[in-house]
């Protein structure tokens, strides 16, 4: 080969392998910001709806209703933000549900016990969430030894451990239900940074319930409840943890490529298990909530969350096959979810009619998805070998 | 002539009954470029990993910077400056080019007085645009994932990680195989720029015209013996194969 034709054959070499048409550009972007687009026309269409079919005398976006969508995620946002991470590393955790009851009912057992030998409230609901989450962790522990370490599948280790931690539960809770919690707790897991009375005798109130009564409490907005304000800081945490430390960037290493991973010396097995245990931490804070929402230790409140959780984090764009994903994405599909069932309930829609309508969305998202690798590798296939 | 950078002593490598590599001794100094050459089955990728770590050898020595070396473990060869690129180079494709280079020794900056740590991703990326810049390899951007490189270019990368890190010999296992010819001779190019820079390189190839257009030296193995060791110049590609179908075989080799 002459000098000039080796000269040529680098910069073609060094130049970009395949190049984009506008229509495959449009098409990629869309695919990326799909659910955000999804989100937005299906609020327009409930806030079109929604009035149109009860008369006008419900609408879907007012203050409340905003409010109860957010408390209406939190379960899911939390079991699905463990998840996340654990996906991007090419894992899968079923055990998140029934640790969630685990954590409610160890939680629950904890607060009520430290609280009846003379602690006071505060110090209380503090060992209560040290319980939860603590108990959590240590199942999060063993799935993680035995997966990292005895080369068990993630799919079967979780399932044997959601076993075991469902009858745990259940044995400890006897009989499903931890009650006789102190009534204060109350407060914790349902009052709000701010409260709003719209109209006369009205006003703003922060931090504090106001005393009031019949119109005035009927018209009573609840802003920001405590619980929403707690997960809105787990939120951040994980957004910082997955997108900025050396944490995440190895969460995404071990999904991209596992042996890429060990063979950069990035401790893999230590990692797997760290990131089994905050899976199963962020259920054990999901399960310390909803004990302090019902003033209750509940053996069956995780069970059902399971698969709308992994449900959230695939409409969120998390690859199954890992890697790949966000944690904005997570919260995406947690809204999307939560705005679909309210929205359905509000229009009068039967609610089985949520899980055909959720079922289908997951379905679409895994395609928008695979449609966005066709469009690469086309794009890319006429230099790439 | 300089001292050895490496020796290999009489290095034999034994799978149950198979001898893979049998007392094989050999020598690559600063800024040479060795070619090790064989058919499938010669025993160049075991006697290449007992030097990276990836196995130990049962007999015979291997000598690094004029001292005595073991290696339980790849990261050992690592540490003391032997880096290998196989040919599934390694790299998380959904990462880009910075995150790569630095893949599992990422540099973190002080937050809150210490209290966390972020990655310094500015810093990474403007390292590995440097080292990058200094092979004389060019990329359109270095933010997105590496899948969406090509071939060479993931070698390249690979590559720039091994230089980044400061490597002292580079051993290179068959880097040209599944790429195109264009992107053959940005490999071979790369190589040449690391002989220049003082790296020596070990390229393991059954390629013959790569040999002769990177190598100063060729070393040929059949059935986990050395045959011959060769000048490139001063041999030629019908000699060379007759080395390594086995029809041909030097006595002091």
């Amino acid at each position: 080969m002459t000098e000039r034709a080796s000269r040529l054959a680098l910069s073609h070499a060094a130049s970009p392998p395949g190049v984009l048409t506008p229509a495959q550009r449009a098409a990629l972007f869309l695919s990326r910001i799909w659910a955000w687009v999804f989100l937005a026309a299906m609020v327009l269409f409930f806030v079109v709806a929604v009035p149109l079919t009860t008369g006008g005398s419900v609408n879907f976006l007012t203050v409340r209703n905003s409010q109860n969508i957010l408390v209406a995620i939190i379960p899911v946002l939390l079991l699905g933000l463990g998840q996340t991470f654990v996906i991007i590393a090419a894992g899968i955790d079923l055990s998140v549900g029934w640790v969630m009851s685990l954590a409610s009912v160890l939680s629950a057992l904890a607060l009520r016990g430290v609280f009846n030998s003379g602690v006071p409230l505060f110090p209380s609901v503090l060992v209560g969430l040290a319980a939860g989450v603590g108990g959590a962790a240590v199942v999060g522990f063993v799935n993680g030894v035995i997966i990292a370490k005895l080369k068990v599948p993630a799919f079967i280790v979780t399932l044997g451990t959601s076993f075991i931690v469902r009858g745990v539960a259940y044995l400890m809770s006897e009989n499903t239900t931890v009650i006789g919690l102190p009534s204060g707790i109350r407060a914790y897991g349902n009052d709000a940074l701010i409260y709003h009375i719209g109209g006369e005798g009205g006003g703003l109130y922060f931090l504090h319930r106001p005393e009031v009564s019949g119109e005035l409490l009927r018209r009573m907005d609840i802003i920001l409840p405590y619980p929403v304000v707690v997960t809105a800081f787990v939120v951040a945490w994980a957004m910082f943890l997955l997108h900025k430390t050396q944490f995440g960037r190895h969460t995404y290493a071990i999904g991209g490529s596992m042996d890429a991973a060990v063979r950069s010396g990035i401790p893999v097995d230590r990692h797997i298990i760290e990131l089994y245990m905050l899976s199963a931490a962020t259920s054990g804070v999901a399960g310390f909530l909803s004990t302090l929402r019902y003033t209750a230790g509940s053996a069956v409140i995780g069970d059902p969350l399971l698969l709308s959780s992994i449900a959230a984090v695939i409409i969120g764009g998390v690859s199954m096959f890992g890697g790949a994903g966000t944690v904005i994405g997570t919260v995406i599909g947690a809204l999307i979810i939560a705005v679909l069932t309210t929205g359905l309930v509000m229009l009068n829609v039967d609610a089985f009619w949520q899980f055909i309508v959720v079922g289908a969305v997951v379905i679409v998202a895994v395609l928008i998805d695979q449609s966005r690798d066709l469009i690469m590798a086309r794009a890319g296939g006429r230099v790439r070998r | 002539m300089s001292e050895p950078l490496l020796s290999i002593r009489n290095m034999s490598k034994i799978f149950g009954g198979l001898v893979a590599v049998d007392d094989v001794s050999l020598e690559v100094r600063r800024g040479e470029v060795v070619g090790l050459l064989g058919d499938n089955g010669a025993g160049k990728s075991t006697l290449i990993k007992c030097v990276s770590g990836v196995y130990q050898a049962e007999e015979g020595e291997i000598v690094f910077e004029g001292a005595p070396v073991t290696f339980a473990n790849p990261m050992d060869a690592r540490r003391v400056g032997i880096e290998t690129i196989y040919q599934d180079l390694a790299l998380a494709n959904n990462l880009d080019v910075g995150a790569n280079i630095f893949l599992g020794r990422e540099v973190k900056k002080r937050r809150l007085g210490g209290l966390m740590q972020t990655l310094d991703d500015k810093f990474m990326l403007k390292e590995s645009r440097q080292t990058l810049d200094s092979l004389q390899i060019r990329f359109p951007t270095l933010t997105n994932p590496i899948e969406k490189l090509s071939g060479g270019q993931r070698q390249a990368v690979a590559i720039a990680r091994a230089v980044y890190w400061d490597a002292k010999l580079m051993i290179m296992d068959e880097p040209t195989n599944n790429l195109g010819v264009p992107e053959q001779h940005k490999v071979l190019e790369l190589i040449r720029t690391l002989k220049d820079r003082g790296v020596p390189v070990i390229l393991i190839t059954h390629v013959l015209p790569d040999a002769f257009a990177v190598t100063d030296r060729v070393i040929v193995m059949h059935r986990g013996r050395k045959v011959t060791e060769k000048i490139t110049a001063q041999t030629n590609a019908g000699e060379l194969v007759q080395y390594m179908v086995g029809a041909r075989e030097d006595a002091a080799a």
